[in-house]
């Protein structure tokens, strides 16, 4: 079975690719992977395909909204891409609303709403003058 | 038809395992795609159930037919403390553990028929139909 989601880095994004059945416990080391990864790289945004999951239940639904939460607080935005739709059907009528989960139909949309939010934060950054460090590492 | 196939839940993986093993199932028994999906679905709630409240105990899937439809028939026990108040436990939201309270009601909506038994000191049988 296999022990963990790889996770990799572009630029100001980390990606991640949930491509296998997951038990709980390889979950919970991603949760703590990915946290650990997000400030590491100082990463500002996060992007999670899910489009191979054949089944969210409770469990990945409360870690995904656990990533979510987390990263938040980390100052990195979060979006879920690629849910199927018979997954979602299942989740709304488990009563899983995945409220303050950005979703997106696709990875490439879900990279545009990555460059819209992120840009954006970091403008009203600059605007504001918070950190002199930005425009250097917003080239990177 | 009708074999019954018995799993072990003792651990994580094995929720996996009959994750695996209900989908193999449904789509013998071609269910549509949202149909499997809910089954395996409901079938991880209440097997994550009986291994982290339960203490584990095992599963029993059955392709089966049921008023002439093609079906999956799933029952999963457990030896553990039983639950004391079923129909609590049955309403959403309500959790003995830090879970988020939607294993059992959300299992419940996701099946054509669904059965608890349980009592104090006797753990729990959960039995999910879905059928085509």
């Amino acid at each position: 079975m296999v022990d963990r989601i790889p996770i990799l880095k572009m630029g100001r994004y980390l990606l991640l690719s949930i491509q296998v059945d997951m038990h709980d416990q390889l979950a919970l080391d991603l949760q703590e992977d990915l946290t650990q990864q997000i400030v590491k790289h100082r990463a500002k945004g996060v992007l999670i395909d899910i489009s191979s999951l054949e089944i969210v239940d409770s469990f990945i639904g409360r870690m995904l909204a656990h990533i979510a939460n987390v990263s938040q607080i980390l100052d990195a935005k979060v979006i879920v891409v690629g849910m199927q739709p018979a997954v979602a059907i299942t989740l709304v009528e488990l009563g899983l609303s995945l409220e303050g989960i950005a979703t997106a139909l696709n990875v490439e949309k879900g990279m545009r709403w990555l460059e819209r939010n992120v840009d954006e934060d970091l403008s009203l950054e600059c605007e504001r003058g918070d950190d002199p460090d930005l425009s250097a590492e917003a080239g990177d | 038809m009708g074999t019954t196939q018995t799993f072990p839940l003792k651990q994580e993986t094995d929720i996996v395992v009959i994750r695996q093993q209900v989908r193999k199932v449904a789509e013998q028994a071609r269910l549509g795609l949202v149909s499997q999906t809910k089954i395996v679905t409901a079938a991880s709630e209440i097997a994550r159930n009986a291994l982290i409240y339960g203490g584990g105990g095992e599963a029993r899937l059955t392709g089966t037919q049921r008023d002439g439809r093609s079906a999956v028939h799933l029952v999963i026990i457990d030896h553990g403390a039983g639950i004391e108040d079923l129909d609590k436990a049955m309403v959403d939201g309500y959790t003995s553990g830090n879970g988020l309270g939607l294993g059992l009601s959300g299992a419940r909506r996701l099946v054509d028929d669904f059965s608890i038994r349980s009592a104090p000191g006797e753990g729990t049988t959960v039995e999910l139909w879905k059928w085509r």
